[in-house]
C-alpha cells in the first residue's frame, strides 16, 4: 500500500490496449451526448449549481454541527450510527455486525465508499460472503477485477467479454449470446436466490439529511431497493461529507445528479430512508459515518472543494486523459478529474504525488461539474504542493536557477545566449530532437525548438538603436509611473 | 392542471411505462384487462387497497407480511401512490395505506399503480413539501419510481427489468 503510485507508466500501459481504448471511447461518447441533453433540457442549469456549491461549502463548513444534528435524528428514527476514523474502523464495525448476527452471506449495493476501504475484503477475512449486486460492480467482482469509473465500474469491458466470463462463472452451462439482454438476464437469475435469502444488506449513500437523519440512495436496476428491503438488517457505510442540512437540499441534489450523472432526469428508483419502520423493511439499521481523510482534506482552503463532490463522474466522460487512459491508470478507486484531486487529498501526496500532473488544464471538468468544483484550480494548487514537498533536489536546484534568470533582463539575455550556444551541437533541421540526460524527459514524446537565432530584443536593438531605448525599456517603466500616480 | 398531466403521460411513456387513462368507475376492469394480456394469475395487494380497484378474474392475495420467497411467487402487484411528479415521470410511494410495504412494489414482475390525476404535482420542488412533512413528522420510508428497472452497464445499452419489475403500467385515473 505504501509504494507511490507511478501514474505515467501506467498510463503508457493503458494506451497500448486497443481493446480498452475502443470499449472507452464508445462508452464515454455516449454518456456525454445524453448528459448534455439532458443539463440542456433544464434552462436554470447556471443557478442550480450555484446553488448547489453554495449548499454543499454551507454544509462542510458546518460539518460537525450536522453530523451531530444527522446521528441524533437517525437515532430519534431508530437508526444506530457509529463513526469511523479510518477504512480499517469501518470494516471492523460492519464485520462485527454481520458476526454478531450470525450472517454469513450479505447483499450489497454498488457504493464508493465500501469500495474505497476494501470491505468486501475485509468481509472475506472475516468469513462473511459480500455478494455485488449491481451488474456492473458484479462483472468486476466475478473477474477479480477493479472498478475503472466511478458510475459504469465495468465501462472497459465489452459485451464478448462479459459474455465469456459469465460462461465461466454464473452461467450454469447454459448457452449464451452476447446480447446485454441476455447477460443482464443471467444476473437476474443468479442474484434473485440471494436477495431473497439474504440475511443482511450493505449499501453506501447519495445524500443524508441532517435534519430527519434520511439516507437516500439512487440507482435504476432495483438492486438497491431488493438489498434496502427484503434482508431483515441492514448496514450503509457513508462518507462524512454526504450529509445535508434539509430535505430541500436533497430535491436540489436530486435535480442536478441523475442528469448530470446518467443523462436521465431522474434514476428509476432513489430510495429515501428514515430509521427503522415497523413492518416494512429491515428491522435494524446501522449507519457508519467514515471519515478515512476527509477532514484532513477539509483543512486545505483550495483542495476542500473536491469535497462537494456527489460522484456524477461527468467530469470522467469529457477528460481528454481519463477517456484515453481509463480509470486502472490513476491507481484509486476514484479516477479522471475529480480522482487527480481526492485520491491524493484523502491519501497523501507521498503515495499520489503524480495524480495532479495528470491533467492537460483544458478545464473541460470545471465546465460540466454539477457543484462548481474548479478542478483545475486544486490541480495547480496541489502541483505546487507536490513540487515544495516531492520534488527532487537537482529539479528543485533547476527551477531555482530558472527563476533567478527570469529575474532580471540582464541575466535572462545571458541565459538566452547561453542555451543557443549549448543547442547549437544538438540542432538538426531546425529542431531539438533529442536532449542528453538529465533534460532527456523533455524530448521523449516531442520535439523541441531551438532558443531563437536571435531573440525580438536583439532585433530591435539592431533596426531601431541601443537597448536602451528599446520597447522592453521603456513601456514598462512608462506603466509603473502611471500606476505610481495613481497609488496615495 | 391538465397540461401537468399531459407532461406526466408524456414522460412515463418516454420511460416506456404503459399508460391507461380510465375514469374511476373502470379501475378494476382496466386491472383485469392488463392481468388477462400479462398472464397475471396472482396479483399481490396491500391489505389497505380500495376494494374497488380489485379485479375479478386474477387470484387476489393481500400481502400480509409476505416473506420474500412468497412475494416472488406473485405474477404482480397492484399499488396506489402517495402523489406523482410529471417533469421526471416519477411515481412516489411513501408507505401510504394504499402504497403498501416497499417490497411489494418490487419483487413481483409486473407492477401496476394507480394514480389520480389530482396527485399530479409539476415538478420535485413542488412535491417535495408533502413528502418532507412525512418524512419529517412519521419517518415514513419514501421510493420514488421513474420507470422500469433498467441497466446500462453493458457498453451503455439500455436493458429492461434486472432485479425490479420489468412491466410498469400506471392507471391514470381522471
Amino acid at each position: 500500500m505504501s509504494r507511490a503510485h507511478d501514474f505515467p507508466a501506467a498510463a503508457r500501459e493503458a494506451l497500448a490496449d486497443e481493446r480498452l481504448r475502443a470499449n472507452l471511447r464508445g462508452a464515454t461518447q455516449t454518456i456525454r451526448a445524453r448528459r448534455a441533453a439532458a443539463v440542456a433540457e433544464l434552462t436554470d442549469f447556471e443557478a442550480l449549481r450555484e446553488q448547489a456549491r453554495r449548499l454543499k461549502d454551507d454544509a462542510l463548513g458546518r460539518l460537525d454541527e450536522l453530523l451531530d444534528e444527522f446521528q441524533a435524528a437517525a437515532e430519534a428514527a431508530g437508526a444506530r450510527v457509529h463513526r469511523a476514523a479510518d477504512g480499517a474502523a469501518a470494516n471492523d464495525i460492519v464485520a462485527g455486525i454481520a458476526r454478531d448476527h450470525g450472517v454469513t452471506e450479505l447483499v450489497k449495493m454498488k457504493s464508493l465508499a465500501t469500495d474505497e476501504i476494501g470491505l468486501d475484503a475485509a468481509l472475506a477475512a472475516a468469513g462473511v460472503d459480500a455478494v455485488e449486486t449491481d451488474l456492473a460492480e458484479l462483472i468486476v467482482q466475478l473477474a477479480g477485477d477493479t472498478a475503472s469509473h466511478i458510475l459504469v465500474p465495468a465501462i472497459h469491458y465489452s459485451r464478448g467479454q462479459v459474455r465469456d466470463l459469465f460462461l465461466r462463472t454464473i452461467a450454469r452451462g447454459q448457452e449464451l449470446s452476447d446480447d446485454p439482454h441476455e447477460l443482464a438476464e443471467v444476473s437476474r437469475l443468479y442474484l434473485r436466490e440471494r436477495f431473497l435469502r439474504a440475511g443482511m444488506g450493505v449499501t453506501g449513500a447519495n445524500v443524508g439529511v441532517a435534519e430527519t437523519g434520511t439516507v437516500c440512495v439512487v440507482e435504476n436496476e432495483g438492486n438497491g431497493r431488493m438489498c434496502t428491503t427484503l434482508p431483515p438488517l441492514l448496514v450503509t457505510v457513508m462518507g462524512i461529507e454526504k450529509v445535508v442540512p434539509t430535505l430541500d437540499d436533497l430535491a436540489l441534489l436530486l435535480r442536478l445528479l441523475p442528469r448530470s450523472a446518467t443523462g436521465e432526469r431522474m434514476s428509476s428508483y432513489a430510495s429515501l430512508l428514515t430509521g427503522v419502520t415497523p413492518g416494512d423493511g429491515p428491522q435494524e439499521y446501522h449507519i457508519v459515518l467514515l471519515d478515512n481523510g476527509r477532514r484532513t482534506a477539509l483543512a486545505d482552503p483550495v483542495g476542500r472543494q473536491a469535497l462537494r463532490c456527489i460522484r456524477c463522474s461527468a467530469c470522467l466522460n469529457v477528460c481528454p486523459v481519463y477517456t484515453r487512459v481509463g480509470g486502472h491508470a490513476y491507481g484509486s478507486i476514484y479516477p479522471g478529474p475529480i480522482g487527480a484531486i481526492l485520491t491524493p487529498q484523502l491519501w497523501g501526496m507521498e503515495r499520489y504525488a503524480k495524480l495532479p500532473f495528470a491533467s492537460s488544464l483544458c478545464g473541460a471538468c470545471a465546465e460540466v461539474c454539477p457543484v462548481g468544483i474548479d478542478i483545475p484550480e486544486v490541480l495547480l494548487s496541489l502541483r505546487a504542493r507536490a513540487v515544495r514537498e516531492q520534488a527532487p533536489a537537482p529539479e528543485k536546484a533547476a527551477f531555482g536557477a530558472a527563476a533567478w534568470a527570469f529575474g532580471s533582463p540582464r541575466r535572462f539575455a545571458a541565459a538566452q545566449k547561453a542555451g543557443r550556444a549549448a543547442e547549437l551541437p544538438l540542432e538538426r533541421g531546425g529542431l531539438v530532437k533529442r536532449l542528453p540526460a538529465p533534460f532527456a524527459g523533455w524530448t521523449q514524446g516531442r520535439d523541441l525548438r531551438p532558443v531563437a537565432r536571435e531573440t525580438f530584443r536583439e532585433w530591435w536593438a539592431r533596426e531601431r538603436g541601443p537597448a536602451g531605448e528599446g520597447p522592453g525599456a521603456g513601456r514598462p517603466a512608462d506603466g509603473a509611473r502611471e500606476h505610481g500616480e495613481e497609488a496615495p | 392542471m391538465n397540461a401537468v398531466v399531459d407532461l406526466f403521460v408524456e414522460r412515463l411513456e418516454l420511460q416506456h411505462v404503459d399508460v391507461r387513462r380510465v375514469a374511476a368507475a373502470d379501475v378494476a376492469a382496466e386491472v383485469a384487462c392488463v392481468c388477462a394480456e400479462r398472464g397475471v394469475a396472482r396479483l399481490g395487494v396491500p391489505p389497505a387497497l380500495p376494494l374497488e380497484w380489485r379485479p375479478a378474474g386474477a387470484s387476489v392475495v393481500e400481502d400480509h407480511d409476505l416473506a420474500p420467497a412468497e412475494l416472488d411467487a406473485l405474477d404482480a402487484a397492484l399499488t396506489g401512490c402517495t402523489l406523482a411528479i410529471a417533469e421526471t415521470g416519477s411515481l412516489v410511494l411513501a408507505a401510504g395505506p394504499a402504497d403498501g410495504r416497499r417490497a411489494l412494489s418490487l419483487v413481483p414482475d409486473v407492477y401496476l399503480c394507480v394514480v389520480t390525476e389530482d396527485q399530479v404535482e409539476p415538478d420535485l420542488p413542488a412535491a417535495m413539501p408533502r413528502i418532507a412533512g412525512l418524512i419529517r413528522e412519521e419517518g415514513r420510508p419514501v421510493v420514488f419510481v421513474s420507470g422500469p428497472s433498467a441497466t446500462s452497464d453493458i457498453e451503455l445499452q439500455r436493458v429492461e427489468g434486472v432485479h425490479g419489475p420489468r412491466q410498469l403500467v400506471v392507471l391514470l385515473v381522471s
